[in-house]
Parts: C-alpha cells; structure tokens; sequence
C-alpha cells in the first residue's frame, strides 16, 4: 500500500552492470514536502537510483513507491506527477525558450490554452522573461540550467527530482537556483536532489543520504550528521614542512589527516594545537567549523574515483 | 500494465496502440516547419532531376518497356525510391541525432510517455516524411500530365505504407548503430543493391533468376509493383500480397526496433 506521507519509498534496491554491483541494497524513504539529498562522490550510483526510481531501469531486486505508485509497473502514471531536472541539460536546441516549454508541456498531455496562461509564470520563476523568443543555443549556461527547471515544472509536480542541478554553474546562478529551490519547498512540493557541493546540501536538505559505492555510508540531517560524525573544528596547516610538522604533532588533537602539502587537525579542543602553532613563524593556518565536506570525506576517503 | 513481450519484464509500454505518439510526431513536425521549404525543395528536386534526365535523356535512345515509354516506367520507380530515402534519412541520421546528440529522447522518457511512444511518434514521422516527398512529385508529374489522375491518388496510400516499412527497417538500424558512420553499411549492403534489383530503374523480369527471386522478398519491389500500374491508370496485381508484405515488415521489424532500443536505452 501507499504510505500517504511518504513521497518516495525505497528498500532493498539493487542493481548491477555487467556483474558490477551499482547500487548494492539501499533503502530509504522521503516525506512529502521535504528536500532530501543524495550525496556521493563521481560513480556512487546517485544517477543509477534517479533512473530506477522514474522507471527507466528495472532494479534487479527492491521496491520503490514513488507517490504511491509501484516502479515500474507503474512508472507512467507516477512520472505525470514527477519533474527531472537531469544531470546533462537536453533542452530542445531546434526551438525557443517559449517552444521548449510548450512542446514538453504536450509529453504531459497539456492543452496549449491552458500553457499559453502559465508559460510566463514559468518564465517568471526561471528569470527567463526577455528571452521567451531567443533560441536555446544563443542562452548561458545558467540560463539554460533555469530553462530546465521551468520545463521541469511545467506538469505542477508533487515530486522534482534534481540530479545536479547547480554543476557548472557561476556563484549567481548557483544562489539564484537555490532560491528558486526554496521556493519550491515552501510551496509544498518535494524536492530529491543529488549534489557534490556540500554547501549547496546544507542549505537546502533537512535530509541526506551519503552514497558510497552504491551503499548508504550516512544518513541524516546535515548539522546532525557534522555534530554526530566530525570534531567541530579543523585547522589546516600549509607551508614548509607542515605535514612533517603536524605529523609530529598527531597527539594534540583528536584526529590528523594529510592530503598532499596540507595537514588537517580535527579537534574537540584547539587549545593545544594553536599553542603549538604559535611559535611557528613560517607555517600557514586556517581556523574553522567544521562542515559537512569534511563529513564527506571522512566518509568516503581522500581517492579520486575516476 | 501489459505484458511486455519485446522488453525487459516490469518497464512499462505504450506504443503503435496508443496516443503517445501525436506529441512526439508533433514536436517532429514543429522543426520541420521552420525549414519545411529548404527541406521539401531538397525532397522534390532529387528525384525530379533523375527523372528529367533519365526519363528524357536516356529515355529517347531506348525501347518502349512494358508497352510504355521509359519516362512513364521511370516514374513510379523514382517515386517509390525517394519515399524509402525520405524515410530512411529521416528514421536513421535524424532520429539518431534525436537519440544520440540531443538527448532529445532521454528528455521524452521522464514524462510519462514510455519509449514505445517515442519509437512510434518517430515511426509516423519518417513515414509522414515519405508520404510528403512521394505526394509533392505526384503533384508535379500530374501538373506535367504524367499520371492518370483518380487512379494514381491510390499512390498516396502506398506511398505512406512503403514510408511505414522503410522508417520500421531504418529504426532497427539506428538502434544498433555505435555512430553515424555505421549508416554507411546499411546504404551499401541492403539500400543500393535494393534499388538496382527492385525494378526501379529497368524491370526485373529479364535478370538472372536467382536474384529475380531475391528481389521478390524485398519491400521495394512490392512497393513498385503497386505504384506502377497505378500511375498507368491500370489496377495491380496481388495487392493483398504486396501489401501485406508492407504492413508485415512494419509490424515485424518495429517489435523488433522496440526490443533493440529497449535493451540500448533503458538497461
Ligand atoms: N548503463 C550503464 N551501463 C554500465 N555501467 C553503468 C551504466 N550506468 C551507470 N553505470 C556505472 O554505474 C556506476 C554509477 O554510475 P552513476 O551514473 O549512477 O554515478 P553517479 O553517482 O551519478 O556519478 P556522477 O557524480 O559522476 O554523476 C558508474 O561506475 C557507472 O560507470
Ligand atoms: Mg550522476
């Protein structure tokens, strides 16, 4: 049965390629009108889970709800009432902004009476107004990114999903679509969003998940995930012979680790570590609070994954 | 939910017996709109070069075939032709594009069109394409007085279901293909030989046996069969036969498309 509170439901998902474990037995569930997060370093399977949840991969094992309906025997009725935003922008280049919207407002069996009364709303909330007439092509980047996100709402959906939205994108528009987010959950809608900004998952999701290798190495709410998980400060030492320096040093604090030229002390108490510092007139530091990046890569290591 | 006998267990499906596919022919045509002048001259100007320079040039130094004159031979040939190419063009270098390039079906199948909307809109597309080119030349050649009129307007149905069976065979082809250069294969070994042995140029009947009875099997030569007598104002022969051969190609070898592009697409 459908969980009236829940807007997606996963348990025991699995799925490999090619003998390949992907997703190797997740399960978690979103509530309606939340912003979940999947986070996961490149290859997790964030994108693999959208794609099993909107249907257009059979899992080999689990079952997903999305909005009440079982995926993905009933993937079509439930996507009538989702949004994607996907990770590669696929907007129509043949077309204009106003196009664009319209022709995909069809996919959804919409009347154009009732677009040609919504498309400026659209435009409106993508900040695209002046462009309803210019082709996809002659758009930036972040104004490509915002014509997604209209196209992505033109059915009203209960459900958006979001696979990195803000990749690419400069400061302004990363903060515009941030906003325009918000919105979104203020409107009640939910809202599933992969990311690898930490910054962007803080600000936006009451709810995480961490992905790693196709397992689920965190979940929780942001603040209580860097209460729970990290020290609550960090200083990074740089300059000549920092690593050998803090190296000497791992006793000071609760936790060291090294990447590169830069040391990181993770720290209840800095007291001790700073006093130590003190008399070091040719090393660099950084005091801060810890967040929720170094969380992430407590949890899932300093390796590039590809 | 169905069953699904062509994809993998659990996807759902639409397809040729459903609506789906109007928004996505629709979103087709809207392109084609914007450049339906360049792209209909392109359709009409081939065709009717050949037949100009075949149907008189090489027309004048030969017999009369079949009792009729090359130019009238040569026409029905060059009709069938270029609606195969319309379709084919347009179900192997467009759609992949729309598949490949654009994404433009990835963007199609998180609404809650599955891909046999997608396949089938692409399906009526191609063959629609078919039916404009092989309707613009019947236009031209009856405004020339080539055709006898009430019966060559049973050419447009043909037209179409020959677009069918050529947009069907073409969307296998652009499922298995790893980049546009694996066209090339498909025009070489089955398009060109096809349109030699399928009685579009010269008639049939005098070549080897063996190959007369592959040519047999090959939609072409059905498409032709029904579309010469009719621009000669003659009713043809085995309709049921060459059409059924049509509608079966269609049907075969879209299930066929559907399979392939599932496994590619939605694995
Ligand atoms: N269709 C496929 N066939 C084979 N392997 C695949 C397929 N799709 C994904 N994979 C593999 O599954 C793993 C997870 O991919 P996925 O795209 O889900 O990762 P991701 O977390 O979205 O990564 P990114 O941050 O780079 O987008 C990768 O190793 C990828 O190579
Ligand atoms: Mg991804």
């Amino acid at each position: 049965m459908a969980s009236l509170n829940s807007a997606l439901e996963i348990s025991g998902l699995r799925k490999s390629y090619g003998g390949r474990s992907v997703i190797s037995g997740i399960g978690f569930s979103v509530p309606v009108g939340a912003c979940f997060g999947i986070l996961g370093p490149n290859g997790a399977g964030k994108t693999t889970t959208l794609r099993c949840c909107l249907g257009l991969t059979p899992p080999d094992e689990g079952k997903i709800l999305l909005g009440g309906h079982s995926i993905p025997d009933d993937a079509c009725a439930a996507r009538a009432r989702v949004g994607v935003v996907p990770q590669f922008d696929n907007l129509d280049p043949d077309f204009t902004v106003n196009e664009n919207l319209l022709v995909y407002s069809r996919y959804f069996g919409l009347k154009k009476p009732e677009m040609r009364r919504r498309i400026p709303g659209l435009l409106d909330f993508a900040g695209l107004t002046d462009k309803e007439n210019a082709r996809v092509e002659a758009l930036s980047g972040g104004m490509k990114r915002r014509l997604t996100l209209a196209r992505a709402l033109v059915n009203d959906p209960d459900i958006l999903f979001l696979d990195e939205p803000t990749t690419g994108l400069d400061p302004q528009a990363r903060h515009l679509i941030w906003d325009r987010l918000k919105q979104l959950v203020a409107q009640g809608k939910t809202l599933i969003l992969t990311t690898h900004f930490m910054e962007e998952a803080e600000r936006l999701c009451e709810r995480l998940i961490v992905l790693d290798h196709g397992q689920i190495v965190a979940e929780g709410n942001p603040h209580e995930l860097i209460a729970s998980q990290i020290e609550p400060n960090v200083i990074e030492i740089f300059g000549e012979n920092a690593v050998a320096w803090a190296k000497a040093r791992r006793a000071l604090c609760q936790r060291l680790e090294i990447a590169g030229e830069t040391a990181y002390f993770y720290c209840n108490d800095t007291t001790l570590v700073c006093e130590a510092l003190d008399k070091e007139r040719a090393l660099h530091s950084l005091h801060r609070a810890a967040n929720l990046e170094d969380v992430f890569i407590k949890l899932t290591g300093r390796e590039l994954r590809d | 939910m169905s069953a699904h006998p062509s994809g993998k267990p659990g996807l759902p499906s639409a397809g040729l017996f459903s609506f789906g596919w109007i928004p996505v022919w629709r979103r087709n045509f809207l392109v084609w709109r914007k450049l339906a002048f360049p792209s209909l001259l392109g359709n009409l100007a081939d065709p009717l070069i050949y037949m100009l320079g075949l149907g008189y040039g090489l027309g004048r130094m030969l017999p009369r075939i079949s009792g009729v004159d090359y130019m009238q031979f040569l026409i029905a040939g060059m009709i069938v032709a270029s609606a195969m190419n319309a379709a084919t063009f347009e179900s192997l270098y467009s759609a992949f594009s729309r598949m490949r390039t654009q994404k433009t079906w990835d963007a199609i199948l998180v609404t809650p069109l599955s891909l046999d909307d997608v396949l089938a809109g692409e399906l009526f597309w191609a063959a629609s394409k078919s039916f404009l080119s092989g309707f613009s030349i019947l236009l031209v050649i009856s405004a020339l007085g080539l055709s006898s009129l009430p019966l060559a307007l049973w050419v447009l149905p043909i037209i179409f279901l020959t677009g069918f069976a050529f947009a069907a065979i073409g969307l296998v082809v652009c499922a298995l293909a790893p980049s546009y250069d694996f066209f090339m294969y498909y025009f070489t070994l089955f398009i060109t030989p096809m349109l030699m042995i399928s009685g579009i140029f010269f008639p049939v009947e005098n070549l080897p046996h063996s190959i007369y009875l592959v040519a047999s099997w090959l939609p072409l030569s059905h498409a032709v069969r029904l579309v010469r007598p009719l621009l000669l104002g003659e009713c043809p022969q085995d309709i049921v036969l060459h059409v059924a051969v049509l509608l079966g190609v269609t049907i075969v070898a879209f299930r066929v498309a559907v399979f392939l592009t599932r496994r590619r697409l939605l694995n």
